[in-house]
């Protein structure tokens, strides 16, 4: 079960006709797709677009009524060619993914697909994971459209252009036999806003009409001469036929005055802040009534030459408003007007940041200079614009900068996978340090402080891969990392498969928590919830096994510090050959908690005995060294002062929100800290036995402590 | 800003060229900051408005600082407004901080500023790691962030909402939202917040209690006025509010009461401070004399004061006078700290008083008709044992290794200890009870000597230059925690100690003796003591 609910939600996608639709952007786009008549959806979870798989998931119900088949890819791969369904049938069908990682790993498939064309739409839900939150390398999908010749759809930040241009697309795409992108941007995913809804379509041609009347068509698959045939295809049908859609459904818009000295281009997904930034300048107000030419590229490729020359002509300079790089529509810009013969000038990138956010600040700063080189008139008497710069040079803003410390993303209060980096720690201060070659997921977090393992990490599930140059025997091994999430999606054979067909020596722990957690807890092969609609509960064990491992050990409560340090050690210094497989398993907290907090609550209200743990510190024994929590990082482990004169640092501190998962007795007791942990079993509704042994017990002991107080001196002060 | 004779072409037709109303909400992940977002949109909507939120979700959502924005505005001729997708720097304005670094971290951002901005934030502290983590004292300059909200915020709403919200069985953010009501920014009554809180459907008594006692304190300030002078220095440890550090200001000095067995005996000693010892060291004469009469019994509180008064009178020879003692004054409390060092017997003693089982109940929220029981979580090593044992049955116990490694392969493993079950009980109070055996204990004599060792050395230093005397005093803080960590600590301590007499004749020296111990504490973890003594080394 995903960690966040949908099922409120979902509900919205039954709006029907002229219905007001009012929710996050993900829920809309949704929305567009049963609009447009889906046969089959799919994809993979990732930020931006983990909402999006978790909304589908918790939509099944409804897509059932419409014939819509949902499937949880296995990775990115799998949900592009999952496209395929389109290339001989008149289906539609969408996935999505985090992108550019995800297109990373789907272009195989996507340019596969894209050589061949389509028939039926087909629709990538882009992700585009950019700027600032992103968890990402900085690229921009652009090139893979570009590279693969797919459309690529970049709406303005509308809810109503969004799910119409999701509607658009499919058409765009089956008029020009050609998979298409819908890129959306991560504020924009999350983004609430509204829209006026269309009922949901059932597909006409279902999935069983195409599996009962099968079709093939040499000449759509990628083999030559076919392969030939279909970039001549490309250029000379596919393309024209595209650009004719595009114009003939004025997907690109065109704002504000029709003449102007200057004009600004922008890909969609710029539009808002274009707007404020023009605002700002007094070149707008707040409903983009614009006093400077927009032309608005809701589809930034294929670019429309035409309509760029048509804005271009009679303009003495123009804009290019395009996030990222390289400057792919400013040099297509540039070739277009050059080849027209047309001499306004082109601004961009000269003007605006090469890399990074274009936020408010950044277009501001940028239109000042295109205006002041251009149109200083334009800039009219200049109402004052934001700026903070003159507050950040405040003394007592720079003396902050020194004082804030940064704060690092970290595992949950709780997290199975602290312990493992405990160990791993302690491991290492035993034997040395040892080369760590870490994956995606939670468990990269172990590269932050307090536990700072993990030299590289080369792409999802590819942690168990990147240490395949150390397969060589003799020097100390490598240890690499995965998350189950990593192996399923394909660490099984590009890692461990690997590793036992080329004798890797090293050791290789996968860290299996249950979930797909660092994208939101989704199920995955290896789940043991549970699951109605997918089969779960098959064991990595048995598929480490099955591939062909052999020294494999699994670690079932990875809370056991001194067990998972002794594997740990046992791995790194024993003589058998070949990958050394740890497997720790504990469900994720985050989900456990999720699950088992209203069950617990429920019994304890009914009156049944529940038992609950969680730890303390003994303020007097702690000394202030805070060696537990570099070995920890638990939110719940805190630090507070002590009214001692005598006491110069702060102490040990747990609070309230400690789930009692034990990881800081089990590590105070493993690295031999200091016996200031205890843990509190605390007995809800106790059965008379409990409260009779407490009250013997607590006499006895009130007997001890009182004959040992009249004994002492102590004292008091008042 | 320029004469311009240019006139906008844009006509500044009133409501129209007006920005929307911009909210930005700074959180850590995982903090509710998402409900709060929603709630202001409803809040909008409600209103007919047009609102727009955008957020940054992904890693930082697990427990890293992450920011959501809201922007609101009313349609106009059936025309939506265009909004912004994220804050810009100076012009937003609402901050709304759900922890007092992260406002320090918006002001950074350059999104709070003097001519628009109401800060609402909440004072109370969640550390982040790197002042958790910090050997001895890292954490953040409360006072740095309150200078800059000074400075930058037109109007702000400070108090701690996380303990408002508890106090009132709810989160964060329903207290953040009553401070949002009471500030008046947004142009909706108060009922209009509760509707939207009511709507919610989860929680709504809880969330709309603390809701209003947010709106009425954001308001009306404090319902109890704070005391200007709080209480001189106690030996109950009690926790402060985080961030806020212990004051030993000891013009008001409250009054010792010794009790128990002994009591006439501390009684007299306490009467010694008073006569002897200067006024500016008593209030830390008085808390470690207490400490070690705690530690041990009233002879050892004697012997301690015997240590400081010896350290004092070398004080007035070295024109302590000048100095308002603080060479007696560092010695009373150092001195008490090395004295009651952390033994097995201190541990379980501890673990076996009274008074613990009524405060673990109360840090852990105890509720009537619940029972606990506690454990340790042990793990003792023979070093720990053997310290215990007489000092020349120890000795040749050191000289068997065969024999110690056997012991201590029995000795050395985690142990987890049912404190309050009598078996347990019984163990640990027997071992609380070896103070008899202390005093010739190998452990004894090791403390005692490194501290005639240290004392000696302030001793020699302090005529010539008074301030490092009072420096090696200090060093003593080096030295702290158990086992693997403790052994680090006295390394560190001899060290520093002996680099500190290599440079004893600099006339700088006290002002580098303070870089090696603060060096020294951090020392393995951001420090380089090695470094740094090489370093100074460089200069000759």
């Amino acid at each position: 079960m995903a960690e966040r609910s949908f099922a409120k939600e979902v509900e919205h996608l039954r709006l029907g006709e002229g219905e007001e639709f009012k929710g996050e952007a993900i829920l809309a786009i949704t929305k567009g797709l049963l609009q447009s008549g889906v046969s089959y959806v799919g994809g993979y979870q990732g930020s931006p677009i983990s909402h999006l798989m978790d909304v589908l998931s918790d939509a099944q119900e409804i897509l059932g009524e419409l014939g819509v088949n949902f499937q949880s890819s296995a990775n990115e791969a799998t949900a592009a060619a999952m496209l395929s369904a389109s290339v001989m049938y008149p289906l539609r069908g969408a996935v999505a993914w985090k992108s550019t990682v995800g297109t990373n790993v789907a272009s195989d498939a996507l340019a596969n697909l894209a050589s061949g064309g389509v028939t039926g739409g087909a629709m990538v839900i882009i992700g585009e994971d950019y700027g600032e939150g992103s968890s990402i390398m900085q690229e921009r999908t652009h090139a893979f459209a570009m590279k693969s010749q797919m459309w690529l759809l970049d709406p303005r930040p509308d809810h109503t252009r969004i799910v119409d241009l999701i509607e658009k697309g499919f058409e765009l795409s089956e008029a020009s036999n050609t998979p298409v992108m819908l890129e959306v941007r991560v504020r924009t995913c999350h983004m609430h806003g509204s829209f006026i809804a269309k009922d949901n379509v059932r597909p006409e041609f279902t999935l069983d009409d195409a599996l009962n009347n099968p079709r093939r068509d040499l000449d759509r698959i990628v083999l030559p001469p076919a392969a030939y045939e279909h970039e001549q295809e490309k250029i000379h049908k596919r393309l024209p036929a595209a650009i004719e859609f595009i114009k003939a459904n004025k997907l690109n818009e065109f704002l504000g005055p029709e003449a102007g000295r200057t004009g600004i281009i922008l890909q969609g997904g710029m539009y808002n802040n274009v707007i404020r930034a023009l605002q700002y300048l007094g070149l707008s107000d707040a409903y983009g009534n614009t006093q400077v030419p927009l032309y608005v590229m809701n589809v930034t490729y294929p670019v429309i030459a035409s309509e760029l020359e048509d804005f271009a002509r009679d303009k003495d300079a123009v804009l290019m408003v395009e996030e990222g790089q390289p400057e792919y529509l400013e040099q297509a810009l540039s070739t277009v007007l050059r080849r027209a013969g047309i001499d306004a000038r082109i601004h961009g990138k000269d003007v605006l940041p090469m890399g990074g956010d274009y936020s408010v600040d950044a277009l501001l700063g940028g239109f000042e200079a295109f205006f002041e080189q251009e149109d200083p008139h334009a800039l009219g008497n200049r109402p004052p614009r934001p700026d903070a710069r003159p507050i950040l040079a405040q003394p007592e803003v720079e003396n902050l900068r020194s004082v804030v410390p940064p704060r690092p993303p970290g595992l949950c209060t709780g997290c199975p996978e602290r312990p493992i980096f405990a160990a791993m720690k302690m491991v290492n201060q035993d034997l040395g340090e040892h080369h760590v070659s870490a994956d995606i997921g939670c468990h990269l977090f172990s590269i932050l402080p307090p536990f700072n393992l993990g030299a590289t990490t080369m792409g999802f599930g590819l942690g168990a891969a990147s240490a395949s140059a150390f397969s060589k025997p003799g020097g100390k091994r490598s240890i690499a990392v995965m998350g189950d999430g990593g192996f399923w999606h394909n660490g099984l054979t590009s890692g461990v498969g690997n590793a036992v067909y080329n004798k890797h020596d090293g050791v290789f722990v996968i860290v299996d928590n249950f979930y797909s957690s660092a994208t939101g807890g989704q199920d995955i092969l290896s789940s043991r919830a549970d699951n109605k609609t997918r089969k779960t509960g098959n064991p990595i064990g048995k598929a480490v096994r099955g591939i062909g491992a052999t020294w494999v050990r699994e670690v079932d409560r990875t809370y056991d510090v001194g067990q998972m340090k002794k594997v740990l050690t046992e791995a790194l210094t024993t003589k058998e050959e070949g990958p050394k497989i740890i497997i720790a398993s504990s469900e994720c907290m985050l989900n456990k908690q999720r699950r088992v907090r209203p069950i617990e609550a429920k019994a304890i209200k009914g009156g049944q005995r529940v038992v609950k743990q969680r730890f303390g510190v003994d303020e007097d024994v702690c000394t202030g060294d805070h060696a537990c929590i570099r070995l920890s990082g638990c939110p719940s482990l805190s630090v507070k002062y002590l009214d001692d004169p005598l006491r110069d640092d702060p102490v040990a501190a747990i609070d309230n929100s400690c789930v009692g998962c034990g990881n800081c007795g089990e590590v105070s007791e493993a690295a031999v800290l200091c016996p200031s942990f205890y843990r509190a079993d605390i007995i809800n509704n106790p059965t008379w036995w409990d409260r009779f042994k407490h009250r013997a017990s607590m006499a006895l002991i009130g007997i001890l402590q009182a004959r040992r107080d009249r004994r002492r001196a102590w004292v008091e002060f008042a | 800003m320029r004469d311009e004779t240019v006139k906008l072409r844009l006509e500044a037709a009133g409501e129209a060229t007006e920005r929307p109303i911009s909210i930005a909400i700074v959180a850590m992940g995982g903090q509710g900051g998402g409900v709060l977002t929603g709630w202001i949109v409803q809040l909008a909507e409600n209103a007919g408005w047009a609102a727009q939120s955008t957020s940054v979700p992904g890693v930082a959502q697990r427990t890293g600082a992450t920011i959501y924005y809201v922007e609101m505005m009313q349609p106009r001729d059936g025309r939506r407004p265009v909004l912004a997708q994220m804050p810009t720097p100076g012009d937003v304005d609402v901050v709304l901080a759900s922890e007092f670094v992260e406002a320090g971290r918006s002001i950074l951002r350059g999104i709070v500023t003097p001519d628009r901005t109401t800060l609402i934030a909440s004072s109370h502290r969640t550390f982040a790691i790197s002042e958790k983590s910090a050997p001895g004292e890292g954490i953040a300059d409360n006072g740095a962030i309150d200078e800059a909200v000074g400075v930058t915020a037109e109007h702000s709403i400070i108090f701690d909402m996380n303990a408002l919200a508890v106090a009132n069985g709810s989160v964060i953010s329903s207290a953040m939202f009553g401070a949002l009501a009471a500030s008046d920014r947004l142009p909706f009554g108060r009922e209009a917040y509760h509707d939207v809180i009511k709507a919610g459907g989860k929680g709504v008594a809880a969330s709309i209690q603390a809701f209003d006692a947010a709106f009425d304190r954001a308001r009306s300030g404090p319902a109890q006025p704070v005391p200007e002078d709080p209480a001189g220095p106690v030996i109950a440890p009690s926790a402060l509010a985080p961030g806020a550090q212990p004051q030993d200001d000891g013009h008001r000095l409250p009054e010792a009461r010794p009790r128990g067995r002994g009591a006439l005996d501390v009684a007299a000693l306490f009467h010694r401070i008073d006569t002897w010892l200067p006024a500016q060291a008593q209030p830390l004469a008085r808390a470690g004399l207490a400490k070690v009469v705690d530690f041990q019994d009233p002879a050892y509180g004697s012997e301690y004061l015997d240590e400081v008064e010896a350290i004092n009178a070398v004080d007035l020879a070295a024109g302590g006078t000048s100095h308002g003692f603080e060479l007696t004054a560092q010695a009373a409390k150092y001195i008490a700290n090395a004295m009651a060092y952390d033994d097995v017997v201190r541990v379980a003693d501890l673990k076996t008083r009274s008074a613990r089982h009524g405060r673990i109940g109360e840090e852990i929220g105890l509720r009537g008709g619940q029972l606990f029981a506690t454990t340790e979580y042990m793990h003792p090593r023979l070093e720990e044992v053997a310290g215990l044992l007489p000092a020349r049955l120890a000795d040749w116990l050191g000289r068997h290794p065969r024999l110690s490694g056997w012991l201590d392969r029995r000795i050395s493993k985690g142990r987890r200890v049912r404190t309050y079950s009598p078996g347990w009980f019984i163990a640990l109070y027997v071992m609380g009870g070896m103070r008899w055996l202390r005093r010739s204990s190998l452990r004894h004599r090791q403390e005692t000597a490194h501290r005639r060792d240290w004392l000696a050395l302030a001793t020699e230093l302090a005529p010539e230059n008074y301030e490092l005397g009072v420096e090696v005093i200090k060093c003593q803080r080096l030295i702290k925690g158990y086992s693997d960590t403790h052994a680090r600590g006295q390394s560190k301590f001899a060290r520093v100690t002996a680099e500190i007499r290599q440079i004893a004749m600099r006339d700088d020296a006290a002002q580098w003796a303070r870089r090696l111990r603060e060096t020294g504490i951090k020392d393995g973890e951001g420090g380089d003591l090695d470094g740094l003594i090489r370093t100074i080394r460089s200069f000759d």
